[in-house]
Parts: structure tokens; sequence; C-alpha cells
């Protein structure tokens, strides 16, 4: 029963084309461009993560619904394919193969965990569909089939670190997350970083890391403030993930903890996680993004127009993760102008090296590694709930798929270009998959 | 650059037109200059700029300085400075920074704000302390007098002298001679440390910690000396401060698991849907905050009758609907409340939202009481474990002392012994689990101050509820009180050294191993009731 079930799931992308083959011959050409072009919608809508998820899937829908406006692509209207993966994670990876066999869609929008984003991968790999990711990610990865729009390491959590060394001229570093793989990583490229380029001995890092959800952090935020009271500057990274942060930040204020004394600064808390919490005590506290909804530019300003015209709530916010669906849309969108077709294989040759304007004034281009290019923005929080952007980097950062500071991937690099066509090239052993860093990456996470 | 240029031509322009509208254009355009020299864009030259307006005279300054540090001084579009007055949506309302007359509204998209860091929030909340020293409000005074302890420089130390001696205040006074002294040992002064010892606060003790691993000898024994007093005082306030974590977390156990207690320890059915009643109670307070805006505490006081009712009601509901029909089958009871459960927090994603809803925390309920310099009890904590303790002597008054609860406890250990004395059964059961359930409301209530108002917000504490009262001993209210306070402290005291995935997991074995050698928990029923 599975067997067959399976048999004809993988036949049928191959049928399909034979038969669109056919009907392309036959003349078909103008019955083609009838049909919608489909866009798949992979975000959870129920269960732990639609806190975050939802708001990506309106946008996605947002923004076809723009494109529509603007007479579609190619001639084809836009059709939004919205499935609900339910916070599962291997149901997520049904959920992409339903989306690429049954509904055959020709690009995907979704996922938010790492955890969620390697389960679809295989799928993803093997019915070759395109996924955009718009999260910020622990890096060490670079899949032919996903573009990843949100933030690597070095584009956020490196500039984050060496923005309180230098301006702030922090010495001791708390390095608090939740238990999983995408904190695991990043404190373990952020550990190394420290102790290489700033030389911080071991006992000026605290290493911290709390189950999903938790609630209770009356013991740890004490451990931070005496930490944090020996007379050496202290700041806490924060990869601290999901509503854990609420009742985190809450024991902070009640404990008085000052922005000033120690501040925290957050991979994962944008303005949409805030509105849970009473910002007022936690005014200068800090976050790393790629973009901060309080950015003044006008492109930003019609974009958060539009949101809360399409949401129809005046307090609507917006956050990072929509910026980067935004931008990875419009950048799949111009990569199918230029290569004339929805075709898989075409737009991923097409849209390396594809620039378009992102939210924050600049440009965001599409790089050989499917990583894009992105400035990175420290905000400082306020008490209406927004990011006070204080520095941000100079030009945009290109995306870094593998860490120079992991000593399993410093020499990896990814580049999915012909001739090369390899997400993992050694350049020390100069052969593509010549390394084990993921396996070794993941060993040492075990330990 | 071309804005600048805008910029110049536009005060270019200004200046005489304001010479002629007003005569106190003088003094006004001095306190321009001030301003302008904060809207620069580099933070070193904001700070040299708030060095400049601490030094004038101008008596506007810790307004502005205010103002600046709450974010609120802006520039609008025409050049003017304005305070804002509430930064909320998008239309905001403001007032001239230079003369406070109101300006109306002002949309966001015209305002420019004069950002800080926190290196500048640093700089500014140390001026304004210094300018607060004279303040003839106590409240500043002191929280002045808190901010300079460490912050004293050569400049300050002389002026601080004098405010010493004219201080009314003892703990002001205190303080500042605190601060001075830190300063005074900084200095090299060996006589210095006696005014710092057996102080508990942090940098006392970095100051000291620093005295002592200096060159001088004598310096360095008597801070070591001083140093070993104080850490001494500081081990006995952490195990204060621990205890103090673990009955708070205890008496969270203890809320979530006492309304189990009832309707599964006393009653014997598995409600999996319990959870989704703390839930309920959880979304009640969230509801009231919303029919009460701006008096978050007034709400929060009502929820308590409320949040019980409607966690009652929905009780009452799934008692009526589904568990008296499955009475004797704990299997199916088991799924049929799981089901409830996934039913209930699906309902409240399409209904209200999937989103975690805000629940403002009352002005008594926010920050913490320093017992010491080292020690400091937060609030919420605080009135959560009072009402935990409230809730629960409730509850045993009811079960000891009412005719309910001696029904309660009839029914339970011989039902059909107790309906042929004409209790009615039925009735009894109903209002047991609604008073189980709305407990698990009051629960929600409590836990809305503390966690997040989300549709998981049930999940997270079903599996807690469930171990703390098989390990109190099903049936046994005194049980789950003990259970759940002890395994909070127990939970507090591992999880420093252990981390906390690690302390729960301890946790979790100790009650299964426990639960080999007691099958039936701390406090078994005895008697012939316990035998069925």
């Amino acid at each position: 029963m599975t067997l067959s079930h399976r048999k004809t799931l993988r036949l049928r992308p191959l049928t399909t084309a034979l038969l669109t083959a056919s009907l392309l011959g036959a003349g078909g050409q103008a019955l083609a461009q009838e049909d919608p072009i489909k866009v798949g919608i992979l975000h959870s809508l129920s269960g732990t993560m639609a806190i975050s998820e939802t708001v990506l899937k309106d946008t996605v829908e947002m923004l076809v619904a723009k494109q529509n406006e603007e007479g579609g692509l190619l001639g084809r209207q836009l059709e939004a394919v919205v499935v609900d993966p339910a916070s599962n994670w291997p149901l997520f990876a049904e959920r992409a193969r339903e989306l690429l066999a049954q509904h055959e869609v020709d690009v995907v929008f979704g996922n938010w965990t790492s955890v969620s984003r390697k389960a679809v991968l295989p799928v993803f790999e093997e019915l070759n569909g395109l996924l955009f990711y718009p999260v910020q990610y622990e890096g060490e990865e670079s899949s032919e089939n996903v573009f990843y729009t949100g933030a690597a390491p070095n584009q956020q959590a490196i500039p984050a670190v060496n923005y309180l060394h230098d301006q702030v001229g922090v010495e001791r570093w708390v390095l608090a997350g939740t238990d999983y793989v995408y904190p695991r990583t990043t404190n373990r490229i952020l550990e190394a970083y420290l102790q290489e380029e700033f030389g911080v001995a071991e006992e000026d890092i605290l290493v911290n890391y709390t189950p999903f959800g938790h609630s209770d952090w009356q013991n740890i935020v004490a451990e931070i403030r005496r930490f944090g009271s020996e007379g050496k500057k202290t700041a806490v990274v924060s990869t601290i993930n999901g509503d854990a942060n609420v009742p985190f930040y809450r024991e902070l204020a009640n404990q008085g903890i000052d922005a000033a004394d120690i501040p925290v600064v957050a991979f994962s808390v944008g303005e949409q996680e805030l509105t849970g919490i009473d910002t007022g005590p936690l005014v200068g506290h800090l976050a790393a993004w790629n973009y901060f909804m309080s950015v003044d530019t006008d492109a930003n300003y019609d974009f958060i127009d539009a949101w809360i015209e399409w949401t129809g709530d005046e307090e609507a916010v917006t956050n990072d993760p929509m910026e980067a669906h935004y931008i990875g849309f419009n950048m799949w969108a111009e990569a199918v102008r230029k290569a004339g077709t929805t075709e898989v294989d075409a737009v991923k040759d097409a849209i390396i090296g594809v620039a378009v304007p992102n939210l924050t004034g600049g440009y965001a281009a599409m790089m050989p590694n499917h990583h894009i290019t992105k400035p990175v923005l420290i905000g400082e929080v306020q008490d209406n709930g927004q990011f006070d952007i204080v520095w941000q980097t100079p030009s945009t950062v290109v995306g870094d798929a593998w860490s120079d500071y992991l000593p399993g991937s410093r020499d990896l690099i990814a580049d999915w270009r012909a001739p090369m066509r390899c997400g993992n090239y050694n350049v020390a052993s100069g052969s593509c998959g010549g390394s084990t860093a993921a396996e070794e990456a993941e060993a040492a996470l075990a330990e | 650059m071309r804005r600048l240029l805008f910029f110049w031509l536009l005060s270019l322009l200004a200046v005489p037109l304001g010479a002629q509208a007003q005569p106190s254009a003088d003094d006004d355009s001095a306190a321009i200059a001030l301003l302008e020299a904060l809207d620069v864009g580099s933070f070193a030259d904001k700070a040299a700029g708030i060095e400049a307006i601490v030094q004038s005279d101008d008596e506007r300054a810790r307004g502005w300085l205010q103002a600046l540090l709450d974010g609120r001084l802006q520039r609008a579009d025409d050049g003017r400075f304005v305070v804002v007055l509430d930064n909320r949506g998008r239309d905001w309302p403001v007032e001239d920074a230079l003369t406070g007359e109101p300006l109306g509204e002002m949309s966001r998209r015209d305002l420019d704000r004069i950002g800080i860091n926190n290196a500048l929030r640093n700089q500014l909340r140390s001026a304004i302390a210094v300018v607060d020293l004279y303040a003839p409000d106590l409240t500043l005074r002191r929280a002045s007098a808190e901010r300079l302890l460490g912050e004293v420089d050569a400049d300050l130390a002389g002026p601080l002298a004098e405010v010493i001696e004219g201080e009314e205040d003892a703990r002001v006074r205190q303080r500042l001679s605190q601060a001075l002294a830190i300063h005074r040992l900084e200095q090299g002064e060996v006589a210095a440390v006696a005014d710092l010892e057996g102080s508990l606060h942090p940098r006392v003790r970095v100051a000291l910690a620093r005295a002592a691993s200096g060159d001088d000898p004598v310096l360095v024994d008597a801070a070591r000396s001083a140093l070993n007093g104080i850490e001494q005082m500081i081990k006995v306030n952490r195990a204060a401060e621990t205890l103090y974590f673990g009955l708070s977390l205890g008496s969270v156990l203890v809320l979530a698991a006492i309304g189990l207690a009832i309707t599964f320890g006393v009653m014997g059915v598995i409600n999996m849907a319990h959870g989704e009643l703390i839930m309920l109670g959880a979304y009640t307070t969230w509801a009231m905050q919303q029919l009460l805006p701006g008096q978050p505490g007034l709400a929060l006081v009502l929820s308590v009758p409320a949040g019980f009712l409607v966690a009652a009601l929905a009780g009452i509901a799934i008692e009526r609907g589904v568990i008296q029909f499955l009475k004797g089958r704990p299997l199916e009871t088991l799924l049929a409340t799981f089901g409830i459960s996934l039913i209930l927090q699906q309902l409240v994603r399409t209904v209200i939202s999937p989103q975690n809803r805000t629940v403002v925390s009352p002005e008594w309920m926010s920050g913490s009481i320093a017992i010491n310099d080292a020690l400091s009890l937060t609030l919420n904590r605080m009135v959560v474990i009072g009402f935990a303790l409230a809730v629960f002597a409730g509850l045993m008054l009811i079960m000891r002392r009412t005719r309910l609860g001696l029904e309660v406890r009839a029914v339970t250990q011989n039902r059909a012994m107790a309906r042929s004395m004409g209790i009615r059964a039925t009735r009894v059961d109903i209002l047991t689990f609604a008073l189980g359930s709305g407990v698990a409301g009051l629960a929600g209530v409590a836990l809305s101050q503390l966690t997040n108002v989300g549709p998981n917000l049930g999940q997270n504490y079903i599996i807690d509820s469930f171990m703390v009262v098989v390990f109190g001993g099903v049936g046994n209210l005194w049980g789950t009180l003990v259970a759940g306070l002890s395994l909070g402290v127990i939970n507090q005291v591992l999880e420093p050294w252990a981390g906390a995935v690690l302390a729960k997991i301890i946790v979790l074995v100790f009650i299964i191993l426990f639960i080999q050698k007691r099958p039936r928990g701390l406090f078994p029923q005895k008697g012939r009731a316990a035998e069925g």
C-alpha cells in the first residue's frame, strides 16, 4: 500500500512533464498561460510556532495579492497554496511533499525553526523544489534547493558581539539560549570567536541552556546578576527562542537588571515578540537584526502601511523575517522574469546575482552560496515596543554559509554556479563534500 | 548633507523672524544652540552636547535631560524641538521643548528622534542624579544617592561631602558616605574600609576586591578582612534567595495542581483538559483587562472571582457533556478529556488569536522589595505565594468545614452508602468538578502574571500538575501542598549546578524512583477508602 503510493508520487512529476510537453507541442501555449503560477506557503498556523509563523503566511499572501494587482508574472496570475504543518516537524516533510507533488507549486515560502527546515530538506532535494527560508539560523548548510533570506551567524551574531566589545566595552559574556540546534551552534561559534578574537578567558564566559517554553527564570536571572556584578562590564547574548522570552524579560525587569548595567542582546526577539511584554522596564536592551520596523525609509513606511491595511489592525507590527520574505519574494519574481519561466532549474540559475531593494534603503543581492547580502542593525528597545537603531554596519554583509570559527567548516565554501555547483566545497582538499563538518558539528553537540 | 544645508538656511531665516516676534529670543537662541548640539550624528558629539547642557544654568536642563533619556526629545521636520508626550500609534501628541506649550499631534513620519545609546543613558542618569542631589523631593534624592554609588570622582567628592553634612535623611546620608568612601578607597585611604564594612552592595564588593588585589599591604589586609565578612553574609543571603525561589516555583506548582488534586485526587477523574481550564482563567484576566483599560490592578482583583466562575462553568459543561457518561472507564475519560483539551486550545486560537495576549502587571506587582543590598524579593512572586496559600486554606476550609466538603468525602469514599443516606451523588459530582475546575481558573489568573497567556499555557502545566498530585499522594490536599513546595525547592537548589534542563530531568527521575518505593505517594490515604 505504502509502496505503491510512493511510486505514484514519484512518477507524477515525470508524467506531468510529459503531458505538458505534449500540450506545448500541440499549441497549448494559450492554455498554459491561463494556468496560475502556484506559490506554496509552508508555515505553522497552529501549535507552538503559530505565534511567529502566522504573520509570515499573511505576509506572503499580501505579496501575492500585490503582485496580482500589478498584473501577475509573465502575464499569468499567482495563486497562494496554504498548508498547515501544525508546528509538527515530521508533518512539515509531509506537507512539503503535498505542496510539491500534489499541488505542483512553483515555489515555496516557509519554515521557521531549524529542525523543521532540516525535516523538509530531503523532500525539496528529491522533488527538486524551491524553498525560501526567511529566518536567521545557525549556518553550516547550503542546499541547492533552498534560498536563505534570513541572517547567517556572520550577519547577526558576530557583528552584535563586535558592537558590544568595541562600542560598549563588554568583557564578560553570558551566552543564554534555548536548548536546540540553533542556539547551541551559534553559541559554539561565538565562544570560539570570543576566545580567538578578543582573548576572553574561559571564566568570563557563562553558557546556559533552558528548555523550550521555560517560564521560571528566577535562578538564571539571579545568576546573571551575580555574574555581572564582579566589576567587569557584562552583557548577555540571548538566543532564547519563542515565548520563553516574555517571562525572561519580566524577571529581568523585576529583579531590576538595567540595560545600562547588563545589556541583553537578543537574536530572536523582534517587534512581534515584544507585543507580549510591557517594554517600559526593558528600555535599552538590545536586539541584532537586519531590519527593524522603526527604520526611517519611505519603502519601509509604505510596507508598514500596506501591512496595516492588509491585516486591518492599526497596531500591527512588522519584523525581520517578514522583510526576508519581502526580499525573497521579489527576488524570486525577478528571477522568473529574467528566466522567462517558473521552471525550477532555470529560476535557480537566474536568481544568483539578482538584486532587489530591501526595506532599509539598500539592495539585497543573492549570492552563489544561496545566501543574501544584508545590513546588520543593532537596536535598543524603546518603551513603545519598537527598536531604536544605535549602530549599523557601514555596508551590507554577505551571508557566510560555513562559519570560519568552527574547525569542521573552516575550509568549506558553497557555490551553486556552474561549473562548481557544490554546497560544501572543501578548499583545502579541493573536493566537493570533502568534509564531514555537519557530522562533526552534530557529534560536538551530542557530547 | 543637503538636510544640514536646509537647516542652516532655515536658521538664517528663523533667527531674525524670531527676534522680531519674541523679546526673549536671545535667551532662546542659546537654548536652541544647546539642543542643536544634541542633534548630531555621533554619540561622542552627543555626549559633549549633554555635558554642555549640564554646565549651562538653564532651569529647563533637567527636563531636557529626562526627555532625552526617555527618548521623547525629538525634532520635527520644520526644525523645532519637541517633547513627545505619548509615542503609541501613528500620530503622537507633542509639546514645544523650549516653551512647553502643547503643539497638538504630529505624525511619526515628520518627527526625528534624538537617539541615545546605553553609554549616553548612563551619562544622563548620572547627570540627573547630580542635579537631584539638591532636589527637595526625598525619593529623588534617594534614587540619586543610589545611583552615585561607585560613580564619585574627584570633582564630585568635594560638593558631596557638603551635601552629606546638610542631608537630613539617614538612608541618603549612609549611601552617600559609602559612595564617598569608595572614592576614598580608590585613592588608597585605609580608613575608608571601615565605612564600607558590612555593606552587601555589589559595587562596594567590587571596590574592596579591587583594593584587595592592590600593592599597599596595609590596605590589602584591611580590604581582605572586610571582604571575608561580606562573603559570609552573602552566602546566607544566597541561601535565603534560593529558598524564596523554590517556594515561589513551588507555589506555582501547588496552584496548578490543587484543582487537579480535587478532580483527580478526590473524584478519581483523569482530566487532561485541566491545563486548558487554567488557560481559561488566564484568558479571563486578559479579557478583564480589556474591559477595564488603564486599571490593571482592579481588573486583576476582579479576575479572581471571574476566572473561578468561567473555569467552573466550563468544568460543569465538561462534566455534564462528557465525563458523566464515562464513569469508571479511566482510559476513555483520559482520551475524551484529551480531545476536549485540543478543542479548547484550537477554539482559543480561532476565536481570539494564535498569538499570545498581553496581560499587564499592576504597579504593586512589579519590581521587588530590597531586604538588603544582596537580597531582594520580587513582588509578583510574593503575591503569588500568598495567593497560593490563601487558595489552599480556602479549599481546606471547604473540604473540612462545610456540608459540601462532607458530602464530597462521603460520595468518594462510598458512593452507594452515601446515596442511600440521601445524598444526591450526581449533584455532588457536578459541584466537586466545578470546584476543582474553578480552582484551576484561579491558577490561571495567577499564572497570567508570571508567564505567557497563550493557547499553549495549559499544556505546559498539565504534566507538572499530575506529577505533584501523584507525588503528594492521591486524594490528599496536604500532600499536594507539601509535594508542590518541596519539588519547587529541590528544583531551584539543583538548577544552579545542574542547569535548568538537567534539574528537571533529575526531579522527574527522583519522582519515578520514589513512586516505585511508595506507590501511593508522600501521604497515602489510609483506611477502607484507600482500598477501593
